[in-house]
Order: C-alpha cells, then sequence, then structure tokens
C-alpha cells in the first residue's frame, strides 16, 4: 500500500443550466480512482456550488497511481431520472510522484464534456502521500522525471545519458468506426479518453521501469504517440533517452535537500530499487570494456559496398552485415547468451525470408525487391551531380530496398529475436532479482544495440561528428493485434526500422543516431512507420559505459578540434567513403575534410559558426496513386516511397542553393498516406554553415539545343535563379568571408562590405580570419582546390527536358521570401539571432482544403499543396504583424490525408520578439550565451566530466556566479514546497485563495521550444500529456468544421493552461501537438475530432529578477497577502 | 478546390481591435474584408485578399466564442477558455456595451420589449446603424435593465461593478435604465433637439435627488424608481400658484431681485405667472405615471418654449431660476422648503441641461 491519494472538491463555477424549469443546476461530483469511488453532497439550485467536500482518501498502489488518472465527474442529481452528467476532469497525478515536481494540485480545471466542450470549472485540490517502497520487485517507476524536452532541461546537467528507450502498449480501440456509432452517445468516446489516459499512463510507468533498470533518474526527450489502427487496435508508444539528471546546485547541502540520494559521477539515482542495480553493473562492465566486437568490423563491411547501391547483390551484402550484427552478442557476451536465444533460432537464411512472407509486412518485402531495380533508375542522376549530401540521403533513399533486404534476413529474424526476450523482460521483471539483473542487462543491450537519442541538442563537446541524415520508412499491412500482453509484431516492425538506421549509420561511419524521432501514416489497413535521425560520433565520455559502441571511433578523431567546426567534420574514412562525395578541408580550421553539404535532423549546436541567418526551408510534394485494397495497395505504396524521398530531396537541394546555404537542420520528413494519394513534406531551417563550403549556384541546361526561343527562356529562367540567389543573399545576410586568395579584389570588396555593413554582417573576428590567411599562404594545394569549389563551376545542375523540369523550378522560384521584419525557422533557435524580447504568441493553425477536380495531375497537386503551405505561411506573417520584428520559431508542419480529396495542415509554432538593433550587439551577445547563464549548466557539465579538456576552462567566473543563483532558487522552491506538507492548513489556503475569489486567472505561456526568452525556467513540474475527443452533432449550429475545431482547440489550450496552472506552473514549455485527427461528414451535421498534446510544465521567473531571492521572497509576500485576504 | 477548413487559435488570443470595431458595427466578412482592404492592411504587409478574409473569418469566430462571456463581463475576468490580458479585456468590454448615440436616442425611455426590438430594423433604416448593431445595443440595454432591476444599492455601482465598465458608460447605462423604467417620452418632436447626453445628465439629476435611493441606499430599485412619498408632498406646492396672495408674493420677490439685471426683464415679469404655474403643476402631476413619462416634454412645453420665444439667454435663466427658486424661502407662508429645494434643484438643473440657445 505504497501511496495514500487524497483529493477534495471544493467548488463549481458557471455551471450549465441543466434544469430548464428553474434555470439552475442541482450538481453534485463523483471522485473515482481505480475501482473506488466517492461522491459529494448535492449542492441544490445553484450555478456556482461550494461543495468544500471532505478529503476523499484513496489508498492504492503506487503502480495505480502512475497509471491511472484520477477521474472526476460532475453531475446533475435528478430525482426521477438518471442523473446526468454535466462533464468529467482527468487529472493525471504523476507530477505529484516525484518530490522535485509539484507537491500539491490545486485549481480551477474546465469541466469537459466530449460533445459540449467546457461547461463550467470546478475546483480540486489533489495530493499524495507516498510511502517510501522499499519492495525492489515494485513493478512502478514513481519518482523518474519526464521531459519532452529534446535537450538536457535547463538547470540540470546531465551526470550520465544512458541512451535509448522505447515502449508500446496496445489495447483494442472502444470506437474504431465512429461513423456508424456516431449516434451513441458520449459514452464510447469517453471510454476511449479513459482508455488513452490509461494507456499512456501505463506506458510512461514501464518507461521509467526500465530506465531505473538504466540507472538513470530521467527521461528526456519522451515523445508519445498514439497508432489509431482502426479495427486493428490502438497503440500508443514511446520513444525517449534515459538520463541521470542532476539539479543545478553547488552547495552539496542544498543537493542533498532537494534529491538525497544523488551521488554524482556513479549511477546516480535517487530511487529505492539502487542496490537492486549494483550487481548489473558489475556484471556488465567487463564485457563492454572487453574484446572488440564484430560491430567494429562492421562501417567497413558495410562501407565498401555502399548500402545504398542499387544492385540486388548489394542490398544481400547488406542484409549479411546485418547478420553479423544480430551474431554479436555470442562473442561478446556469453553470459548473455541464455537470455537471447530468439537470435540463434533465426539466422539470416533463405529460408527465414520465406518465413518472412508469410508476415504482415509482406508488402514491404515484396514489394521493396519488386521495385529495387526499378527504383534506382531514377536514382542514377543524382550520383551525377556528385553532391554528397544526396548521396548520403540517398542512404535512406534507398532504404526500401535495404529494408526488403533487411525484411529478408536479419530485419525479420530481429523482430523474432525481439518477442521472446521481450516476453522474457516482462516474465523477468515481475518475478525474481537475478532474473531483474538479466533482464536489465539485457535492456543495456538494447541500449546499445540502438544507441539512439531523442536529443537534439546537446552540451558543448557531447557532439563530436555529425554524418548526415539517417532514415527508414516501411510499409505495412495492419493486422488485428490477437493479444494486447503481447504486441509482438508491432514490436518487431519497429526493431526492424531501428536496425536499418543503425545500419545506415554505421555504413556513414557512426555509432549513434541522434535528433532521432520515430512516427507513421495509417489510411485503413496501410501503415507506413518510419524513423529518421542524425547519424554522428558522440563524446563516448558523457556515456554509460556500455551504451555506445565505441570501438569504431578511429583514432583521428580523438584529435580535439574547434567546437564552432567540429561537427561538421566527416566521420567516415575519406579514403573509403560510403558515398562519392564532395570533400573539402574546413573552412573554419582547414585541418579536417567537411562535406560541401550537411543535412541534419537536430537543432543548430550552439557553438557553430554561422554566417547570416537561417530560414525556414521546405520541400512539398503530392503524388497521385492508384486505390487499392491490401497487400496490391502496400507494393504500390512502397514502389512509390523512394521517388517520393528522391523528389523531396532534390528539392531541398534547390532551395538550399537558392537560397545560398550549405546546411539543413532539424529536418523532418512527413510522407503521409491517403487512399489515392501520398503528401510528403520536409521542412528543415538552411544555414550558411561557415566552415563547409559555399555552395555552387544552380545551373539550368536545356537538353535540345539550336531552339532560340527555348534557350531564351532558358536564358530568362537562370538570371531569374541568380538574380533570387543575390537576393536571399541579401535577406539572409550571407557574406561568407571570402577566401582572399587569388583576387585582391575580393578582398577588398569583403573589406568594405564590412565597413559598410558594419559588425552585423556575419563576419567571423579579425583572430579568426587571420588565420584563414595563414592557411592559405601555408598551402597553396588548400587554396586552389578551396577555389574550385568555391565558383560556379561545380554549380548544380538543373536539366530542362520536358514540362516537369520547367514546373519544378517554377515551384522552385514561388516560395516567397517572408516579409520584412519576419524571419521562420522549425529548429529550437534561429540562427543568426540572439536578442530575444520577451513577447511569445504560441498558435496552432489548422487548414484543410477540398480537391473537387477528381483528374488532377501530379503537377496541379503539387502546386495546390505548396500554396496551400505558402498561403498558411503568409497568414502567419498576416496575422502577427503587430509583433514585428519576430521570428517564428518550431514551425511544425503536420500534413494528413484525413480522407479522398482532403488535405491536412496543421502547424504549430511560436512567434517570438526580438530587438531590432542586433547589429551592434551580436558579436559581443554571441560570447555572452556562450559563456553566460544561459548554457551555464552545460559548461558545468563539461567541466565535471571532463576537466582535463583545457577548452572548457575559459569561463570560471561564470561558472562561480551563475551557479549559487540557481542553487538559491531550486532549494528555494523545493523548500516552499517541502513545506507545505507540514503546513497543511495554510497553503491550503494560500492555494485556494489564490484560484479562488474571482482573482484574474494566471497567464500561461505555452511554447514549443524548451525555453521562454528572458526568462529562467526555475523549477520543471511535470510532464503534461492530454488527449481529448470531441464530438458534435450539430456541426452547422457551432459554425461548421472551421467553428468546431476553432472551439476545440481553444478548449485544449484551455484544459492544458488549467492543469498547469493547477500545479503551481506559469509556462509550458517544449509544447506539441502531435495529433489533430478530424473526420467529419457534414452531411450528417456530424464531425469528431482527436487532439494529443503534450509537453513540461514549469514555473519561470524573468531573467531581469537578477535577484532571485528577491523575487522568491516577493512570491511569498503576495502569498501571505492572499492567505490574509481570505 | 476550396477551403474546407481553416483556424488559426493562439495561446493568448489574438484580437484585432479594428476588426473588432468592424465586428461590433455589424459589418458581415465580406463587408468587413472590403472595409480593411479600403483602411489599406494590405499595404502594411505583404498579404492579398484571401489572406484578409482567412483572418477576418478567424477573428469573427473568435468574437462570436467571445460573445457569451462579453454578455457577462464578470466571467470574463476569470474564464478559462480565452487567455486574454486585462488590459485587452478592458478593451472588449468597453467595446461591447459602446453605443451609438444615434440609436440609443430612438429607443430612450421605450419598453426594452420584444415590440420594441421588432421596430429595430426601422430603427436600423432611419439610423444608418446596421440591424446586427441595432441588435447587440438593445440586447445590452435589456440585459443591464434586467440584472439591475434585481440589486439592491446604487444604480450606476451596481452596472460598473456588474459588467465592468468605466465610470462615464456605467453612468449613461444607468440612465437608459432609468429612462427605460419610467418610460420617459422622448420621442416626441418637440424632444428631437435633445442629444442622448442631455438626457443623461438629466438621468443623473433625477436619480440623485428624487429617487428612492436618495433618501435611503439599501433598498431594491432605489435608483430605479421615483421616491413615491416625495411625489405626494409635491402636491403640497400647489399652494404657491393656487394662493393668488402667495403667487404675487413670490412673483414681486423674485422681480426685485431681477429688476436690471437683465434684458429680458420684462418677458420675465410678464411671463412670471405662466411659468410659474407651469412648474409647479409639473411638480403636483408627477403622482401620475403617465404624466411622469410626459415629465420632459412638459418641461419643454411649459417652461423651455415659452423662455426661447422671448429669447432668453441661458444666464437669464440661470438667474431666473435662481431666484424663482430662492425667493419662496423667503415666503412666510410657505412650509415646504425641503420638497421645494429637492424639487426645483432637479427642475433647474434640467432646465440649464436642455436649455440650448
Amino acid at each position: 500500500m505504497p501511496g495514500k491519494l487524497k483529493a477534495k472538491i471544493v467548488a463549481g463555477r458557471h455551471l450549465p443550466v441543466m434544469d430548464r424549469a428553474s434555470d439552475l443546476t442541482d450538481a453534485f461530483v463523483e471522485v473515482k480512482f481505480g475501482n473506488t469511488t466517492f461522491k459529494t453532497d448535492v449542492f441544490p439550485k445553484s450555478l456556482n456550488p461550494q461543495w468544500n467536500s471532505e478529503w476523499f482518501k484513496f489508498e492504492v498502489d503506487d503502480e495505480d497511481l502512475q497509471d491511472e488518472p484520477l477521474q472526476i465527474t460532475v453531475l446533475d442529481h435528478d430525482t426521477y431520472s438518471a442523473n446526468d452528467a454535466i462533464g468529467k476532469v482527468y487529472i493525471d497525478i504523476d507530477p505529484l510522484l516525484c518530490t522535485e515536481a509539484a507537491s500539491v494540485i490545486s485549481g480551477w480545471f474546465p469541466i469537459y464534456d466530449t460533445i459540449h466542450g467546457i461547461r463550467g470549472e470546478i475546483n480540486v485540490l489533489v495530493k499524495v502521500e507516498l510511502f517510501n517502497d522499499l519492495n525492489r520487485f515494485r513493478q512502478s517507476s514513481c519518482g523518474v522525471k519526464f521531459f519532452c524536452t529534446t535537450s538536457i532541461p535547463r538547470g540540470y546537467r546531465a551526470a550520465m545519458v544512458h541512451g535509448f528507450l522505447e515502449e508500446l502498449v496496445v489495447n483494442e480501440d472502444p470506437e474504431y468506426q465512429w461513423i456508424d456509432r456516431i449516434r451513441t452517445p458520449r459514452a464510447s468516446n469517453e471510454a476511449r479518453q479513459r482508455l488513452i489516459s490509461l494507456m499512456s499512463g501505463e506506458l510512461q510507468r514501464k518507461i521509467g521501469l526500465k530506465v531505473l533498470e538504466m540507472g538513470g533518474n530521467a527521461v528526456v526527450g519522451y515523445l508519445q504517440c498514439f497508432d489509431l489502427e482502426g479495427e486493428s487496435g490502438l497503440v500508443v508508444r514511446a520513444i525517449g533517452t534515459a538520463c541521470t539528471l542532476e539539479k543545478l546546485t553547488s552547495g552539496s547541502l542544498a543537493s542533498a535537500h532537494t534529491h538525497p540520494n544523488t551521488a554524482p559521477a556513479s549511477n546516480a539515482c535517487n530511487s529505492p530499487s539502487k542496490d537492486g542495480k549494483e550487481p548489473v553493473f558489475g556484471e556488465d562492465l567487463p564485457s563492454s570494456s572487453g574484446p572488440p566486437t564484430p560491430f567494429r568490423a562492421l562501417p567497413t563491411s558495410s562501407s565498401s559496398p555502399p548500402p545504398f547501391s542499387p544492385c540486388k547483390p548489394c542490398s544481400r551484402q547488406s542484409s549479411s552485415s546485418d547478420t553479423d550484427l544480430s551474431l554479436t552478442p555470442k562473442t561478446e557476451e556469453p553470459q548473455s547468451g541464455r537470455r537471447r536465444p530468439g537470435i540463434f533460432l533465426c539466422p539470416s537464411s533463405p529460408v527465414l525470408s520465406a518465413d518472412s512472407l508469410s508476415l504482415p509486412g509482406l508488402g514491404s518485402a515484396g514489394c521493396g525487391h519488386g521495385s529495387g531495380p526499378r527504383a534506382t533508375s531514377p536514382a542514377l542522376p543524382s550520383f551525377t551531380y556528385s553532391d554528397s549530401a544526396l548521396l548520403r540521403k540517398s542512404v535512406s533513399f534507398t532504404e526500401d530496398l535495404l529494408l526488403a533486404a533487411s525484411g529478408m534476413g536479419s530485419g525479420g529474424s530481429a523482430g523474432k529475436e525481439a518477442g521472446p526476450l521481450k516476453t522474457l523482460l516482462r516474465q523477468q521483471t515481475q518475478t525474481a532479482l537475478e532474473q531483474r539483473g538479466a533482464s536489465s542487462s539485457g535492456l543495456l543491450l538494447n541500449a546499445r544495440e540502438f544507441p539512439f537519442f531523442t536529443l537534439t541538442s546537446f552540451p558543448p563537446g557531447f557532439l563530436v561528428h555529425v554524418g548526415g541524415v539517417v532514415s527508414a520508412r516501411s510499409v505495412k499491412l495492419l493486422d488485428r493485434i490477437h493479444n494486447p500482453d503481447e504486441p509482438e509484431t508491432r514490436d518487431a516492425w519497429w526493431e526492424e526500422i531501428r536496425q536499418e538506421i543503425k545500419s545506415h549509420a554505421k555504413a556513414l561511419g557512426c555509432h549513434a543516431v541522434v535528433g532521432y524521432s520515430e512516427n507513421t501514416s495509417i489510411c485503413e489497413e496501410v501503415c507506413i512507420l518510419s524513423a529518421s535521425g542524425t547519424a554522428a560520433i558522440l563524446n563516448h565520455r558523457y556515456m554509460r559505459e556500455g551504451c555506445l559502441d565505441i570501438g569504431s571511433t578511429d583514432q583521428r578523431f580523438e584529435d580535439p578540434s574547434p567546437p564552432s567546426c567540429g561537427f561538421c567534420h566527416i566521420p567516415y574514412d575519406e579514403l573509403n567513403m560510403p558515398f562519392p562525395a564532395q570533400l573539402t578541408y574546413c573552412y573554419n580550421c582547414r585541418r579536417q575534410k567537411v562535406p560541401d553539404v550537411l543535412f541534419t535532423t537536430i537543432d543548430l549546436p550552439a557553438e557553430a559558426a554561422v554566417t547570416g541567418k537561417g530560414c525556414l526551408i521546405q520541400a512539398r510534394l503530392c503524388r497521385l496513386k492508384k486505390k487499392a485494397q491490401g497487400e496490391v495497395n502496400a507494393t504500390v505504396i512502397s514502389n512509390l516511397l523512394p521517388f517520393m524521398e528522391y523528389e523531396l530531396h532534390t528539392q531541398l537541394m534547390n532551395k538550399l542553393k537558392l537560397r545560398s546555404m550549405n546546411a539543413l537542420f532539424g529536418l523532418h520528413i512527413q510522407i503521409s498516406v491517403g487512399e489515392n494519394m501520398l503528401l510528403g513534406l520536409a521542412s528543415a531551417t538552411g544555414v550558411y554553415l561557415t566552415a563547409l563550403p559555399a555552395p555552387g549556384g544552380i545551373q539550368i541546361a536545356g537538353k535540345t539545343t539550336g531552339d532560340m526561343s527555348n534557350e531564351q527562356h532558358i536564358l530568362t529562367i537562370q538570371k531569374r535563379i541568380n538574380d533570387t540567389i543575390a537576393r536571399n543573399k541579401e535577406l539572409y545576410q550571407i557574406n561568407p568571408p571570402k577566401l582572399f586568395a587569388l583576387d585582391p579584389e575580393v578582398f577588398c570588396g569583403t573589406n568594405m562590405e564590412l565597413t559598410e555593413e558594419g559588425v552585423g554582417s556575419p563576419i567571423p573576428e579579425p583572430r579568426h580570419r587571420s588565420r584563414l590567411f595563414r592557411s592559405h599562404s601555408e598551402s597553396s594545394d588548400e587554396v586552389s582546390e578551396l577555389d574550385l569549389s568555391h565558383g560556379k563551376k561545380d554549380a548544380f545542375v538543373l536539366e530542362i527536358d520536358d514540362t516537369d523540369a520547367v514546373e519544378d523550378i517554377h515551384s522552385l522560384l514561388t516560395d516567397a521570401s517572408p516579409p520584412a521584419g519576419f524571419h521562420s525557422c522549425n529548429t529550437e533557435t534561429m540562427p543568426g539571432i540572439y536578442n530575444w524580447t520577451t513577447a511569445v504568441q504560441m498558435f496552432t493553425s489548422v487548414r484543410v482544403l477540398r480537391l473537387s477536380n477528381a483528374n488532377l495531375s501530379n503537377q496541379s497537386l503539387n502546386k495546390i499543396f505548396t500554396d496551400l503551405c505558402e498561403n498558411l505561411l503568409k497568414s502567419f506573417y498576416f496575422k502577427l504583424r503587430s509583433m514585428v520584428p519576430c521570428c517564428l520559431c518550431h514551425l511544425n508542419f503536420n500534413v494528413a490525408v484525413p480522407e479522398e480529396e482532403l488535405i491536412q495542415v496543421s502547424v504549430t509554432a511560436v512567434a517570438m520578439t526580438f530587438d531590432k538593433d542586433q547589429t551592434q550587439e551580436r558579436p559581443a551577445e554571441r560570447f555572452i550565451t556562450k559563456g553566460g547563464s544561459e548554457t551555464d549548466e552545460q559548461l558545468q557539465f563539461s567541466l565535471e566530466l571532463c576537466a582535463d579538456s583545457s577548452s572548457t576552462n575559459s569561463q570560471p567566473s561564470s561558472r562561480i556566479s551563475g551557479v549559487p543563483e540557481n542553487t538559491i532558487v531550486s532549494s528555494r522552491v523545493s523548500s516552499l514546497e517541502h513545506c507545505s506538507p507540514l503546513t497543511e492548513g495554510r497553503s491550503r489556503s494560500v492555494r485556494s485563495s489564490r484560484s479562488f475569489g474571482g482573482s484574474p486567472v494566471t497567464m500561461v505561456k505555452m511554447t514549443p521550444l524548451s525555453f521562454l526568452p528572458g526568462t529562467r525556467n526555475i523549477k520543471y513540474l511535470g510532464i503534461i500529456n492530454m488527449f481529448f475527443i470531441r464530438e458534435t452533432t450539430s456541426l452547422r449550429e457551432e459554425g461548421g468544421v472551421s467553428g468546431f475545431l476553432h472551439s476545440f482547440i481553444a478548449e485544449v489550450f484551455a484544459m492544458v493552461r488549467a492543469h498547469v496552472a493547477a500545479l503551481g506552473g506559469n509556462a509550458v514549455v517544449s509544447y506539441s501537438m502531435k495529433d489533430c485527427v478530424l473526420m467529419e461528414n457534414p452531411n450528417k451535421n456530424q464531425a469528431q475530432c482527436l487532439i494529443n498534446v503534450s509537453g513540461d510544465a514549469v514555473i519561470y521567473v524573468r531573467e531581469t529578477d537578477q535577484e532571485p531571492t528577491a523575487s522568491m521572497t516577493n512570491m511569498g509576500q503576495s502569498l501571505c497577502a492572499a492567505d490574509g485576504a481570505t | 478546390m476550396a477551403v474546407e477548413l481553416d483556424v488559426f487559435v493562439g495561446n493568448t488570443t489574438i484580437m484585432d481591435e479594428e476588426v473588432y470595431q468592424l465586428w461590433l458595427d455589424g459589418y458581415t466578412v465580406n463587408d468587413a474584408v472590403k472595409a480593411r482592404m479600403d483602411a489599406g492592411v494590405l499595404e502594411e504587409c505583404e498579404a492579398d485578399a484571401d489572406v484578409l478574409l482567412s483572418d477576418t473569418m478567424d477573428q469573427y469566430r473568435t468574437f462570436q466564442m467571445c460573445e457569451r462571456l462579453l454578455q457577462s463581463p464578470a466571467k470574463l475576468a476569470n474564464q478559462l477558455l480565452f487567455q486574454i490580458t486585462p488590459h485587452r479585456q478592458v478593451m472588449l468590454i468597453e467595446r461591447y456595451y459602446a453605443f451609438d448615440d444615434t440609436f440609443v436616442r430612438e429607443v430612450l425611455g421605450k419598453k426594452l420589449s420584444k415590440g420594441t426590438k421588432k421596430d429595430l430594423d426601422d430603427i436600423s433604416a432611419k439610423t444608418g446603424v446596421t440591424l446586427k448593431s441595432c441588435r447587440r445595443q438593445f440586447d445590452n440595454f435589456k440585459r443591464v435593465f434586467k440584472v439591475v432591476e434585481e440589486l439592491k444599492g446604487p444604480l450606476v455601482e451596481n452596472i460598473r461593478q456588474h459588467f465592468l465598465l468605466s465610470d462615464k458608460l456605467a453612468r449613461d447605462y444607468a440612465a437608459i435604465v432609468f429612462f427605460a423604467n419610467n418610460r420617459f417620452e422622448t420621442g416626441k418632436k418637440k424632444l428631437q433637439y435633445l442629444t442622448f447626453q442631455d438626457f443623461a445628465l438629466c438621468a443623473g439629476q433625477l436619480i440623485n435627488n428624487w429617487t428612492v435611493g436618495a433618501v435611503d441606499n439599501m433598498v431594491e430599485d432605489m435608483d430605479v424608481d421615483l421616491d413615491k412619498e416625495f411625489l405626494q408632498e409635491l402636491k403640497e406646492l400647489k399652494i404657491l400658484i393656487a394662493d393668488k396672495d402667495l403667487l404675487d408674493q413670490h412673483k414681486s420677490l423674485v422681480c426685485t431681485a431681477l429688476r436690471g439685471k437683465t434684458k429680458a426683464f420684462a418677458e420675465m415679469e410678464a411671463n412670471f405667472k405662466n411659468l410659474s404655474r407651469g412648474l409647479v403643476n409639473i411638480a403636483t402631476k408627477l403622482t401620475n405615471t403617465k404624466d411622469v413619462r410626459d415629465f420632459f416634454i412638459d418641461l419643454v412645453e411649459k417652461f423651455i418654449e415659452p423662455c426661447r420665444s422671448d429669447r432668453w439667454t441661458a444666464a437669464d435663466i440661470k438667474l431666473y431660476l435662481t431666484h424663482y427658486t430662492n425667493s419662496a424661502h423667503i415666503l412666510d407662508p410657505f412650509k415646504h422648503q425641503a420638497v421645494w429645494d429637492r424639487y426645483m434643484g432637479v427642475i433647474k438643473s434640467c432646465i440649464f441641461i436642455m436649455y440650448h440657445d
């Protein structure tokens, strides 16, 4: 009985009129947790009832505490008939289970009904008394902190990063055929909401268990998704990165106060199961530091015949390398053999490929093979461009082939392997200690097997080199999940994809994948699973041993590279490149080779040297497909996928060059499937990395020579393109440091620009420039080489041979740049803007287009889709014009094909204002950002972990001045919160007075970023993960679909804000809307929508409150004042 | 190809004041788009008509969703659906309850009933205020009326607190409520020259001096209904015109005081009895509801018009009424000084307001 949950229903307000006769309501409340229900008295005839109930106490397992939400139902008492439900509130009590998060939930919650939306508010108080659980066999993982933020949360430092976490749970969907059943009352949708709430609780608990077993205490970059598979069920899955986080504190006293069990450097984890893990470590360490593993040999073996190579034998080759991979454990860890029999049972063999044909993944396997030879033919031109990033991407481009191969080979076996292993895990965690040890090393193995990190930004020094984007997609046919407790197939599918990703990373000479994410697109019974990330080499110093396979790290990488360019240096072997790429010496340090273009899914590293500003770059694509069923459909789709990837990639590349940039960050490619079309949308933030060569221009070539009019046409297009490039250079202030080599005029020109444009122009510091000079004078070889790549000689050639190409070029040129004063990006921060002011406006926008014309061509569809996206952006600029100068950050586009002939685009982003006069401040700013309080925690991180590294010792003073501040804040807060259970009565009255009394509602800021500009997050209160369904049978009356969705989104925002405010917070960071599934039937006047949102609830204070103690005192005073007022 | 759905929702509700005004003024979305284009929004930002249409639709939807809250403004502050900064809330409420003087002039003193509401299209046609806007304004009047009807305490304060309005607007609403409750006639041709503000000022005088609330401030309807006792007592003033001696005495006192001080002395002397009869008669008849309704028209007919035809200046009026009031105190047999002051104080102020040179 490790927990006591207490809830108190205080009052209601703004209730709806339930009794038409009296225009009043006789409301009472049911409070339910698990199977226990309490009721309040009926408060008769009032729309603002004051129940002021007793404390309802639930004595429950902590497992249930994690899984179950507290359900509060407000009802209208009816003497003669059944009581009418007014609405419900689900409260996730997870934040109360973590000592560092919130200690009480108290506030006004919107009462929500799936049909009527928000119907008044209810004031609730919730507390948890958690008894210390010394049971090592427990199933709960209370105390593990969850963060949606995909970086180390501010105010924390990572003592250790443990690795990849994944879990999924499946269930029957209580309402998979909504359209037929929409007339049934809200019961089914409520059941669905309840179920999903339960499932995500369970999922979170399971992930938490894994974290504890790995020795961590937190999950960072937690990403949870729902797959509504219709008839085949409901899948809730999550991935994340296990970490051991420590609050940034300097005094040991304070640290002991906030989390007593933190023992830095070792497996710091404040969970009671600590002693249970120790043996695991002991058992594991020797094995991982033991002899070189076959992993090490892999990169070479798979890179010599590159995995993307089009021919069939090659994919065979890569499949055999996968086999190596799955055999790894045998040589490496004899004692683990007993846990992984599955691996050896299913070696890659023809028998198995036959076997896999009978799997539901057949679609992908079979058609992948079929499409192999065909798919490669359009890919071939790409080789002639000899463009490294393109080819690097073509690793993923041919992923279907690879997938096919691995599906036949080890991919299938991997799936098989995962199943039994998981079963074993489940059994083990339920039973005994020895097995727990075993399972945990199994988990560790899993973490090593998938050295993936959902993080997108890292502390300095963490990221050593970046290889490029790796991605994998697979088309699956959904079948009914027969046994929800054993979701083997879904596990196996993902396992397959992850293997794929891993092997791609290996091919790029990388041992890890960062910025990793997974998603799905489902249409009827076809499902596209996608995963993508950025292959990278990480500094293993920060990893838990064994988490990464570091053997493959070449000695040359130990060479410390400057932080501003080090990550650009190629991780793969120059002589043994996985693809033909154009390498040059780094323009920054001139010591190592860099590719000419770099694509990544991560955020721009803070220390990266960037020239000019960045901008959002999107590639959009529509492809029609024939309607089909089952396997045929899957085949059609998987045949189309490579073409789409290729075209998206070409578009991205062209647009990047058009903007005169050379790197993409935050690349996210989404491919959505509909009944008769596929939609592809790639978004990224383009930047000019100083370390990389300047991109060549785009050259137009006509196919038919001699035709005068045609030639004229080409010339005009060429001119337009050149003009656009020139204009963009100016717009994004891209004035790369010229390599003052052969042309003294150029040099002078640059200098003049420098003086004219002032410091604002992105020219590196003088010191830097002189270094460039030196290197030039030292080696003339380099100069010529650099010059070659710099000129227009290697311009990207676009051939106009048919109308398609003309269309492509036109679409290339139609992208409007943002109006004056606006910038846009899809990453955390905008490269080139450093002085944010505090105004933020988060927004969600959804647009659905109906294609009335049934016979559209691909071209016109593309145009429509492109216009849709462009018009959305235009709308944003217009609506937010009062915020100028401002930047739309974290523009997250989501496309879907909800029905035939419908295209849905939903966008969530934040507009942030910045100081226009940043030009003067910029150079200084940059250094402040580097050394200042913002990255303070990160600095400390590196200080702690690599004291030998000299590069980070530069700002000891800032650390000393910065850290105690944080300490004071955090200890203050926690003491404030900690004292509340003691002085219960007082704190309660404080709380309630704050939320009562008609005092204005707390303003809660929301942002998809991990921070609010000009503020500091002083406390993380817990994760917000909410799922809502809204339905209507009076669509017209509610203002059509737009009116319906508008109010629903507003309601979702309101509920998120209310939950955050009830936790005592004033902001949500890393907010995202992961799902927005709208189904409508205007003929029946009906519609239904599902929305899933998540984020981290925080308390922030203004950065300007330099003395945090003062601000805390103020807070205390205001609380006291409020107290006195009651 | 058509946009099936198009929404934009900000965490902080985005509201453009211009569009809000257009919405309040009852413009349709298309008219609003046209109006915005004419105002030159597109020039300040690179946008096209589609963007403008989409934005206008979004805003209109937001306003429609907000309208329910605006109708009970206290809810706006502690509702959770829209996150609106407090100063924005003030603006929204103030503008929502703002009204057109031309419109209110038409319904002032009318019963706020369904019947009146049906005539709104005529009023709309007459005033040029859109029907939608007329309805909103009318419903606002009605809503305020209904709410304060049942409340105790001072009228203006009640409106201010209940609807979170500025002092000025609360006073105007108090006037509207007061007029509607007592059904003062304001629509007659002879009263057309008076603006709403004239009436509002008069209403303020009446509320402050003649209602129950002027004596006792904790009864229901205190500021809405006239003090019945006081109206009864007004009958006693009849003596001022009924008693011939008293009338003469009063006249001579006033004339003595006025002599030489104004050009209009001759007319004053000549008209004294008529004017005095007029004013006292108004007072004595106020027990009849019908005569209460005609209060303003009586004032105009019995006093203002004669004075105007004799070309009195405002200063003349002031002088005359001051002496007229004060002289009554010296009249020995006249015992109703308090009632007289309470009555004449308001009459004086009202006439000052209503007398336009």
